[in-house]
Formats: structure tokens, C-alpha cells, sequence
């Protein structure tokens, strides 16, 4: 499954001087589409973090890191800052997925879709698997279940593809499935 | 138990569960049986089918049927004991057998005709009906 969103870590540090031969490096982990966003990312980080910027600094390696197992299911932890119309504000959230930047996709609808935070105003603090017997969240636990099972209660039938939908049909269709 | 009973009083017979074999009705992977190996969340599976050339990876159940086979398989499964339950359970002999399978291939049969072997189902369905129309008007005129 190709991903929107990907991990990078960008390490860079301030241009070394005279003064200052060896700066210190930083390391930042950053969820962005491509290397180019992860790249602006990390100097709007730092900018507001240490005395750094694109033109002061450099950043000496970008590497995108790639789910370790994408075959195994996850409970992610998700530590948020985001602007609401009113005032910044801290948030936990749990998410259940395969991968991490899956579950920051989800992330990011979410809050889109709960709070009207756009991408923009979210900031991640933290991210972490969270083992399941300490996740907090009653829609993540409820999945916990070693013999979990449920029906599909309604199904919404649709054509294999586009071209196969009818344009007029003469029966209702069946939402249920057994 | 109670949850089981509760279901089924509700008239469902098929469950999303760890070992369902699952009918895929949509997108790259449509028309292929796949295995639920576990379930990510109430609209996403984990499914592989290594029989049928389905990768382990999310399908959302949107895309998929539910069969009424169940492989005694445990959560998240590998590849290779995977494969062995398949054939143990000889998913594809029971599904082929089944009316299910009987009518995929039959819909594979039909879109695989020449034209001349159209010619010939037409004729035989023309037969098929003048017998059938006939044993009917028969039928009808003993009754009277």
C-alpha cells in the first residue's frame, strides 16, 4: 500500500565556524509526503527551537524510515499540540494500524474530522506502539479480544469497478449478507 | 457465549473472525479468496492468501464478501502455516464445489466463449425451451 505520508529522520546542524567547529547535531523525526516537506519541516523546528536557520545551517542526511513489520497489527499512541479557533491545546490518541505513518494518516483525518485542525495546526510531540493492555482509548480496547468476531450488519453492494454501475437498476439492493 | 447466542438470534451467520476465508468483490486484488488473520479495526482485516496470490496486507471490509468457511488457523499466522491449513482444509476444492464457486466459473465459462460456441449454446438453449414449452402445454392439458 503506497503511503501519503512517510517518516523521515533529518539530522543537520548549524554551519560550522571558526568559533564553533564542531556544532552539535540534531536529530528530528518528521511525518511529511516527501523529502522536500520533511526537509522545510525540520528548519521550522529548529528555527523556533535553537539559534538556526536554512541559511545559517545544513542539514547532512535525510533518511526515510520504513515500517519494520507492516504485517502485524499496532496500537499507536499519538502525543498532539493543536491550534483550535480558541487557543493551542495538548492531546493524546490512540490509533490501531499496521504501520506508523498509517496510523498518522489517521491521525491527521481525525483531527481534521473531529476538531477542524488541519494539517497545518497539528503538531506531533511524540508517537509510540503502545501494548495494548496500556492503551487508554475504549474504541482501541474494545478491539483486544483474543476471540473477537463480528458481522457485517449492512453491506452496501457496488459493482466490481466503475464501468460495470448501472445507470438504472430494477431491484432494491440486499444489505444483508449472512 | 451470550454474545454468540445474541448474534445469532439477530439471523448472522457469518462473523469476521481470525481464519474467515473472505471473497474479494473489489479493486486490484477482485475476484481472489483471501484468509483473515487479524482484525486492525472495526473496518479493516489483515488478510493474505497465499494460495490465490493475495499479499498480506489491509482490506478494508467494504471490499469483501464473507464466505461461510473458517480455517482453524491462530492470529497472524505466517505465510507457511498459512498454506498448509489452506490445503489441509482444501479451501479451493470446497469452494469450487460449492454453488458459490460453481457460478464464478461459470460466469469465467461464459466470457470465455467463441463465437461460434455462442452459436451453439443458442441452440441449445432454443432446444431446451421447445422441450420445456412443450412438457408445460402437456402438463397443462392433462390437468384440464
Amino acid at each position: 500500500k503506497k503511503m501519503a505520508i512517510r517518516e523521515f529522520i533529518v539530522v543537520g546542524r548549524k554551519e560550522p565556524s571558526e568559533a564553533e567547529p564542531n556544532p552539535p547535531l540534531y536529530r528530528m523525526q518528521v511525518f511529511a509526503r516527501n523529502e522536500v516537506i520533511a526537509r522545510s519541516r525540520f528548519w521550522y523546528v529548529l528555527h523556533a527551537a535553537r539559534k538556526m536557520k536554512k541559511t545559517t545551517g545544513e542539514i547532512l542526511s535525510v533518511n526515510e524510515v520504513v515500517e519494520k513489520n507492516p504485517n502485524t497489527v499496532k496500537n499507536f499512541g499519538m502525543w498532539l499540540r493543536y491550534n483550535s479557533r480558541s487557543g493551542i491545546h495538548n492531546m493524546y490518541k490512540e490509533f490501531r494500524d499496521t504501520t506508523l505513518c498509517g496510523a498518522v494518516e489517521q491521525m491527521y483525518a481525525d483531527m481534521n474530522g473531529r476538531h477542524r485542525a488541519r494539517a497545518s495546526s497539528v503538531h506531533i510531540i511524540k508517537t509510540a506502539v503502545v501494548k495494548a493492555e496500556d492503551t487508554r482509548r475504549p474504541n482501541l480496547k474494545q478491539m483486544h479480544n483474543s476471540k473477537i468476531k463480528f458481522p457485517l450488519t449492512h453491506i452496501q453492494p457496488r459493482a466490481s469497478h466503475k464501468r460495470y454501475r448501472a445507470k438504472f437498476v430494477t431491484s432494491r439492493p440486499t444489505t444483508f449478507a449472512g | 457465549n451470550i454474545e454468540k447466542t445474541n448474534l445469532l438470534k439477530m439471523g448472522f451467520k457469518r462473523f469476521v473472525q481470525v481464519g474467515r476465508v473472505v471473497y474479494i468483490n473489489y479493486g486490484p486484488e477482485n475476484g481472489k479468496l483471501a484468509v483473515v488473520l487479524d482484525i486492525i479495526d472495526n473496518n479493516r482485516v489483515l488478510v493474505e492468501g497465499p494460495t490465490t496470490g493475495v499479499e498480506r496486507q489491509q482490506m478494508p471490509l467494504k471490499r469483501v464478501n464473507l464466505t461461510d468457511y473458517v480455517l482453524p488457523i491462530q492470529r497472524g499466522f505466517r505465510t507457511g502455516n498459512l498454506t498448509k491449513a489452506i490445503n489441509d482444509f482444501d479451501l479451493e476444492g470446497k469452494f469450487n464445489s460449492s454453488s458459490w464457486g460453481q457460478r464464478l466459473s461459470n460466469r469465467q465459462l461464459r466470457a470465455g466463449l467463441t463465437d461460434y460456441q455462442r452459436f451453439e449454446l443458442m441452440l441449445l438453449r432454443k432446444q431446451k425451451s421447445y422441450l420445456l414449452k412443450r412438457a408445460v402445454a402437456k402438463a397443462k392439458k392433462a390437468a384440464k
